[in-house]
């Protein structure tokens, strides 16, 4: 940098200034999100001690969190927190790499990829949970129904948005290798997956939420254990408090993981 | 040995087929360039020099005719042909040096000897302190001379040019020309090169042959006169002689031109 008229303590002055701008802007969107959220719960809990809403089907927060803090105490909800958290992170990370491998295949051999075309496209419009019901015939009313419900919602649509990256790879890229006498693999190894890394760890991002869908889908019909089991379990025998426990529970935990996942990201790329 | 051509075409047709049509792209094209020399290909888009290349690096093989390459039929992409594009195309995650050494990884000469030579070269074009960045910390210039370097790592007999200054800005693009000549006359290459630019083809070339388009056409053949031929491109564009012959390149492509619109 050259020296200016302004001198070189003016600049970082300016500097200075601009960065406490930006801190007093963060601020301040920090604490309007704290206040929306406290806001919203003191209404709930000042709605629901005073009748105004139905308290047997919204409860209210202090239920809610009493409720979440039992379960935690005597244990009852780590099993079931487990099997979900268990069978969600199996599922986007299997269907992530199995709708990798699949884009793969497609990749490698055009033949497969235009036979096959036509199929994906309709199976990937269906409502895979409808396909529930066949995989607890199949697998049996557990861990692996479960897993292949959630595998029927990622494995697709990981595929055709991974091998749209591959497509998309510039072919001069390809022409580098090829030039050097490099083979397919070393096409597909050293350019077309390499290159394809952020959109893959971007549907592993998507797939989380996916995830989240199947397990507890997967859940609510096998019905044995897991966040979707007492889901069912409280609508079933009117206990809301328990419902709405659980559905914040699976807030917090989905949001955990997303960002974890979404901390893998910026590492990897 | 010496008396063999190092890259020779004989009558060589390329036939381009699409959907819509099947379309000349190459008619009968001859060419033979000896070790060391420098020839440029110049002629308007679509007289398929880049076709041409792609068939001397092995990329495609000729409808009909013959590719020989020191001697040999081409039957696809060897480590004697070297191919440098019109961009850099380094992996942007690869560091410098791995970029660099790609053509030795996939041909199976990744060493110490063949590091240590790579290594030299990035030192002889100046960025030896650039080894271990990555693609995007480097300016245009600096990541087309990286490509020369992966390009020239392998010890190709032969380099084919396809328009590799063309991205660059005017300052850069001569800057690399002189370069291009020097590490091609030190290092007793042979070279083919691809451009639109006719001053540089003039300036840098030995032999500048002239196409024409629609289909791709061998048109007229100028031999560079020596003391244009010896001079550093930058300088040779101020020798005698150079804006004459300049004119009359231009004139042979500007009639190429007419004959087809």
């Amino acid at each position: 940098m050259e020296s200016t008229s302004a001198g070189n303590g003016q600049i970082q002055e300016l500097h200075q200034a601009h960065l406490l701008r930006k801190r007093k802007i963060q601020r301040k969107v920090l604490g309007t999100q704290l206040l929306i959220l406290i806001v919203f719960f003191a209404i709930w809990e000042v709605a629901g001690r005073n009748k105004w809403i139905d308290v047997l089907l919204f409860s209210y927060p202090s239920k809610v969190f009493t409720q979440i803090y039992h379960d935690m105490l005597d244990g009852s909800i780590w099993v079931h927190l487990g099997a979900t958290v268990g069978e969600t992170i199996v599922g986007f990370v299997l269907g992530t790499l199995l709708g990798t491998a699949l884009a793969a295949m497609i990749w490698w051999w055009d033949f497969a990829a235009k036979v096959l075309d036509p199929y994906m496209v309709v199976f990937n419009s269906m409502p895979k949970v409808a396909l529930g019901p066949l995989f607890i015939v199949g697998f049996g009313p557990g861990f692996m129904a479960i897993v292949a419900t959630t595998l029927s919602i990622t494995v697709m649509i990981t595929t055709l948005t991974v091998y749209q990256s591959f497509r998309e790879v510039d072919p001069n890229y390809v022409k580098v290798i090829r030039v050097f006498g490099g083979s397919k693999r070393d096409v597909f190894y050293k350019v077309i997956l390499r290159a394809s890394f952020p959109a893959i760890v971007s549907t592993l991002k998507v797939n989380v939420g996916l995830a989240w869908v199947g397990v507890i889908v997967g859940e609510f019909l096998v019905s044995k254990v897991g966040l979707g089991y007492l889901i069912i379990y409280g609508f079933q025998v009117f206990n809301f408090t328990l419902v709405l426990s659980t559905l914040v529970l699976i807030a917090v935990v989905a949001t955990v993981m997303y960002q974890f996942v979404a901390y893998l990201e910026r590492k990897l790329t | 040995m010496s008396d063999v051509p190092v890259v020779g075409l004989e009558d060589v047709t390329q036939v381009y087929v699409t959907d819509r049509e099947a379309t000349l792209a190459i008619d009968r094209f001859s060419l033979t360039v000896q070790t060391g020399e420098f020839v440029s290909l110049v002629g308007p888009s679509g007289c398929g020099k880049t076709t041409i290349l792609s068939m001397i690096a092995g990329l495609l093989l000729p409808s009909s005719g013959q590719v020989h390459v020191l001697g040999r039929a081409v039957q696809g992409p060897t480590p004697v042909v070297g191919y440098m594009l019109q961009q850099d195309y380094l992996f942007p995650w690869r560091t410098i040096l791995e970029n660099a050494m790609i053509g030795l990884e996939l041909t199976g000469q990744k060493d110490d000897a063949s590091r240590a030579y790579t290594l030299h070269l990035l030192e002889e074009m100046g960025l030896q302190h650039t080894a271990n960045l990555y693609p995007h910390q480097l300016s245009g210039g600096m990541r087309q001379r990286v490509a020369l370097v992966r390009t020239l790592a392998t010890k190709p007999d032969i380099l084919l040019l396809d328009e590799p200054f063309s991205a660059l800005d005017y300052q850069t693009k001569l800057q690399l020309e002189d370069l291009v000549a020097f590490t091609m006359k030190q290092h007793k290459k042979t070279a083919i090169l691809v451009t639109h630019d006719l001053s540089e083809a003039v300036a840098i070339s030995d032999r500048v042959i002239v196409l024409e388009s629609h289909p791709g056409r061998f048109r007229k053949e100028f031999q560079i006169p020596d003391a244009i031929r010896n001079a550093e491109p930058f300088y040779a564009r101020e020798q005698e002689g150079f804006n004459a012959l300049f004119h009359e390149v231009w004139k042979e492509l500007e009639s190429t031109e007419r004959r087809t619109t």
